[in-house]
């Protein structure tokens, strides 16, 4: 139904008018009578012994309620914070798991972890309280360099070379022996620079024990809190699944960084309990910087193999992951399942072999953050293939055509692993180059030159395995979970609609893409749907979002519930109507007898349901409501060109974005608005990372980007005005035809950026981010100028 | 933040009694450095004097080729006025919307930032810094790395800035905390001209190889073959000492021309 307020309509978002007016609903919002306030001590030190901890005074601190240390929560039987995805060595051997107490007992190993809790009445109370701890640290040698990680001091006592795994994916033998007939190898070295995440909403718990039921309710800022849950019962051993509620109320941005189940929130429900208080911590800003999960940070050595006409024949990756000093909830996965399997891009590859060793360092947990190994690869590939256009003399443009799989291609397995459904590569690409005016690029440089200064220009065909996860293909992988979605569909007595999604937005415009899906296609009018998310008291089990899975899988689940709403409805309806059930069909929000005038409203429908005057009872349950669980079949597979135009200015160093053209296929797209805005947000993440983001360590492990003042975000003033389009090739295997567009701007745009940096200085490489010295120290030391 | 006691003087005199009285006071202006470092516990003042309530204290007047800001001047209030371009076009480089309508003229200067832009125009353009107890001279008021000629309990009451013949700012921004990285302002008066830095060393000063150079040619490309000796200027992750040294080279020049 092509409505106002239907699938492909850019309807304005029903969440807008609570955020800008202040109105929405935080974690840090809700406060419970007799609450209490958690402020945890921290670790200055990247590496030390903790030989003892004194609390007397803190105890003694007017105002403290309570201190817990590492040893307390041991003592009381709370666990290690788990590890969800099993992956496992070249040698068949699983990877190593580090202890990984939610407060450290007797050695901290990152600057910012915690090991003692202070519980007070006031926030001011707990902060004296924790300044009055008194521990006896033994610094010790920091492992803070990954490229020498391994060589380096063991870490932890059960993991030797601090190496968590050494993968490998792709076919070794086949690989080497395609670079054995190579007309050219290009090779590169890259790294791939640390990201702190930076939600606008820091990381915020609120635990509360109820005495009358025994039970505990956490409300915190949590992607998936079935998730949190799940591991705060069955791992944490807080309490069964059943007497522990997770709420996680208007979240403000995740980006992967609040998918983790965390040792504060662990903390703060657990003292909750022993408090038989509320205790609500909310993370300052600093805190955020050091104790997130950060993300990215790779040192890779790659090599592409190509004929003398430039077809790819093999691409080689070896490739270090940093952990930080433990493994956060998915961090295993990022770098393998979530890196080794996209390393095939846009093209028909035909041998790869990929190497990650993941290794830990005295630093904070790295884990999936927008994009989530994706970028990495594509910064991989995409790097590659831009060098080796240079080295060959093909136009860029020209090569990646000449290897693109092409439409009739699919479905198309890699030798990576997946098997990707549908794409057009050619018209994603051919529709960027006329948006980006590439026939004019060599005018416009000249242009630039004139002026004294420099330009690039630089592409980036990216690809992404999306909407996570084909259960049984994640969990042979060694995935802990399912990733199926659960939706459920709940018509009320009068025909309004309310949706429970397992899905949680945190920015993603769920209540208005979803209730888009609803209006659509029960015709009920949009502003008649709410949609619900982010309770396990409300849906049930799901899994949450993150991997740009929402619309795909949990929107899937909307669907196949809305499906078993209409089969429902006819069945009403055709006895209302005195009619078959195969006659009575559904349009436009009525149920219509086939060849007659005879027609109900689907309010008329759903009245009946619910007051059974006329209405098969004998055949029929009353009530009209519905659930599904849907496990996808397959990931999708999003993609796309992003073109990048830079000037860089050779005095200073100074490169300025001159256009940046995205034309994403992201298969069907339910509001055009929304689906732009998710793209602008991803650009500005990944050409925050090429130009302008780094999370730097000092060489004692000191985070010295640990503030506004010294962690650059991308601010409007440092991006363009976006030039975003969509081609669509539908997803195959789901009944929405969407492939997830959330992640597509940071995995695509990194690589594009970099390409035209390294284009207009006319070197090979220059690390991340290009900031104005490093740029400027290139063209002093390489720059052909 | 830490408990403190509070005091919002009426006068100067009050102001600076108060300080000597506290154990170890500090005052409020604008608060746009001393509030966040209440707030993360970095500064534990026992008695807070806000100066807000002193009369006089704000407001720019023109008296011939001097003008004369008052201490408590915001720098919207700066940055709006065009008494002296350059010095306005500073002002509207200093952080964001919300810093410039609550950040002073005195407490930039008082705090001595060595990243701040103030100061590259209290050096380069004559100024003097007038104070409870008396005048200081521009040139001899930053000290060093957040220290200043300020006496014990002295209170900048108005800064008196000499209208250059021409000037101009160049500002190299800290791309995350938009501080000047480097900051220089030439001005031009008469046959003088003087090149006033910010962000490159511990606090603000004069290049006087720079000066010299301009002085005998007036031209972006006098500027080139003169050395900026960066020995002893900051580094951090944002800027070696050598690159700083490089900008203020560049960034003269770029004034220069602007002057042309």
């Amino acid at each position: 139904m092509a409505t106002e307020t239907g699938i492909g309509a850019s309807v304005k978002r029903k969440e807008d008018a609570r955020f800008i007016t202040g109105a929405g609903r935080y974690t840090d919002d809700v406060g419970q009578h007799g609450q209490t306030y958690a402020v945890f001590a921290r670790s200055p030190y990247a590496r030390a012994r903790l030989n003892g901890l004194d609390t007397s005074a803190a105890l003694a601190t007017d105002g403290v309620v309570a201190v817990f240390t590492g040893a307390d929560l041991e003592a009381g039987g709370v666990g290690d914070l788990p590890c969800g995805w099993m992956v496992k060595s070249k040698d068949g051997s699983d990877m190593v798991q580090p202890p990984h107490p939610p407060l450290a007992v007797s050695t901290v190993n990152y600057v910012g972890e915690p090991y003692a809790v202070v519980i007070g009445e006031t926030l001011e109370a707990a902060k004296n309280g924790a300044e009055a701890l008194d521990p006896d640290f033994e610094e010790r040698d920091a492992v803070v360099d990954l490229a020498t990680a391994a060589e380096a001091d063991q870490i932890h006592e059960s993991v030797p070379n601090n190496q968590c795994y050494d993968w490998e994916l792709g076919d070794q033998a086949a690989t080497d022996a395609a670079f054995a007939q190579a007309h050219h190898v290009t090779s590169i070295d890259i790294v791939n620079n640390r990201l702190i995440p930076n939600a606008i909403e820091p990381r915020a718990a609120l635990g509360e024990y109820d005495e009358a039921s025994g039970n505990y309710t956490l409300h915190t800022t949590s992607q998936n809190p079935h998730l949190e849950r799940l591991v705060l019962a069955a791992f944490v051993n807080i309490a069964p699944e059943a007497r522990l509620r997770v709420i996680s109320p208007d979240v403000g941005g995740g980006f992967g960084s609040k998918i983790f189940v965390y040792a504060e929130e662990t903390a703060v429900i657990w003292a909750a309990g022993q408090l038989r208080r509320p205790v609500k911590w909310r993370a300052e800003r600093s805190e955020s910087f050091l104790a997130d999960a950060h993300g990215r940070d790779h040192v890779t050595h790659a090599e592409l193999a190509l004929a003398e006409d430039g077809r790819f024949l093999g691409l080689r990756v070896r490739n270090k992951a940093n952990m930080g000093a433990y493994l956060s909830t998915f961090a295993s996965s990022v770098p393998t399942y979530l890196y080794g399997t996209l390393m095939a891009g846009q093209y028909k590859t035909p041998a790869i072999y990929v190497e990650v060793q993941s290794l830990f360092t005295n630093t904070a947990p790295v884990d999936a953050y927008r994009g989530a190994g994706r970028p990495e690869a594509t910064y991989i590939v995409e790097r590659l293939v831009e060098t080796a256009a240079r080295e060959t003399g093909i136009d860029p443009a020209e090569l990646r055509r000449r290897n693109f799989i092409q439409p009739g291609d699919f479905p198309y397995e890699t030798p990576v692993a997946l098997t990707y459904d549908t794409g057009d590569y050619e018209a994603s690409l051919g529709r960027a180059l006329e948006h980006a005016d590439y026939g004019g690029f060599q005018a416009r440089r000249e242009a630039s030159e004139r002026a004294g200064k420099r330009r690039g220009i630089g592409f980036s065909c990216y690809i992404e395995a999306c909407g996570l996860a084909p259960s049984q293909v994640a969990i042979s992988l060694g995935a802990g979970v399912g990733l199926f979605e659960v939706g459920e569909v709940r018509v009320d007595v009068t025909g309004s609609v309310t949706v429970v999604t397992g899905s949680h937005s945190h920015g993603q415009s769920h209540e208005t893409t979803f209730a888009q899906i609803i209006s659509d296609k029960l015709g009920v009018p949009f502003e008649n749907v709410t949609v619900l998310h982010g309770d396990t008291g409300r849906s049930d089990y799901a899994l949450g979002t993150y991997g740009s899975r929402s619309l795909a899988v949990g929107g899937s689940a909307i669907i196949k519930a809305t499906d078993k709403i209409i089969a429902k409805g006819k069945k009403i309806a055709a006895h209302m109507l005195e009619a078959n059930e195969d006659q009575v069909e559904f349009e436009d929000g009525s149920f219509n007898v086939a060849d007659s005038n005879q027609s109900l409203t689907f309010g008329e429908v759903a009245f009946s349901a619910y007051v059974p005057a006329n209405y098969p009872l004998e055949e029929l349950e009353p009530g009209l409501s519905e659930k599904a669980f849907y496990d996808p079949p397959n990931f999708t597979y999003p993609a796309g060109a992003h073109i990048c135009e830079v000037e860089v200015d050779p005095e200073t160093g100074v490169v300025t974005i001159e256009q940046f053209v995205a034309v994403d296929d992201f298969g069907h797209v339910i509001n055009p608005m929304i689906v732009e805005g998710q793209v602008h947000g991803g650009l500005a993440q990944g050409i925050g990372q090429a130009l302008l983001e780094h999370g730097v360590y000092d060489d004692t492990g000191q985070l010295l980007s640990g503030s506004y003042m010294d962690y650059t975000m991308p601010r409007a003033d440092d991006l363009p005005s976006f030039t975003v389009d969509t081609t669509v090739t539908p997803c195959t295997h789901n009944p929405l035809g969407v492939k997830g567009c959330g992640e597509a701007g940071a995995i695509g745009s990194t690589a594009a950026v970099m390409n035209a940096v390294t284009d207009a200085l006319g070197v090979k490489d220059v690390p991340m981010p290009a900031t104005s010295e490093t740029v400027w120290r290139a063209l002093r030391n390489g720059g052909n100028g | 933040m830490y408990q403190f006691n509070y005091h919002k003087p009426s006068t100067l005199t009050e102001a600076t009694s108060m300080m000597v009285e506290a154990d170890e006071g500090a005052y409020l202006s604008g608060g746009m450095t001393l509030i966040p470092t209440l707030k993360q516990r970095l500064a534990a003042p026992s008695d807070v004097i806000d100066l807000s309530g002193l009369p006089g204290m704000s407001g720019i007047n023109i008296d011939g080729d001097i003008v004369s800001i008052g201490a408590m001047t915001r720098h919207a209030e700066v940055a709006a006025s065009d008494a002296i371009p350059a010095l306005a076009e500073l002002a509207g480089s200093i952080g964001d919307a919300h810093v410039r309508n609550r950040g002073t003229l005195g407490g930039s200067l008082a705090n001595s930032d060595p990243a701040a832009d103030y100061p590259a125009a209290v050096v380069a353009l004559d100024a003097t810094v007038q104070t409870s107890i008396g005048p200081i001279a521009g040139g001899d008021f930053f000290t060093g790395l957040f220290e200043t000629a300020l006496r014990e309990g002295e209170i900048i009451t108005s800064v008196d800035f000499r209208i250059p013949d021409a000037a101009a700012y160049e500002k190299f921004p800290n791309p995350a905390s938009r501080y000047a990285v480097v900051g220089v302002m030439v001005a031009r008066c008469g046959d003088a001209v003087c090149v006033g830095v910010t962000g490159a060393g511990s606090h603000a000063f004069r290049a006087t190889s720079l000066e010299e150079a301009l002085a005998a040619d007036f031209s972006p490309g006098a500027v080139d073959g003169v050395a900026v000796d960066g020995s002893e200027f900051n580094a951090d992750i944002h800027a070696s000492a050598e690159y700083r040294a490089h900008l203020v080279g560049v960034l003269t020049k770029r004034a220069v021309a602007r002057i042309g």
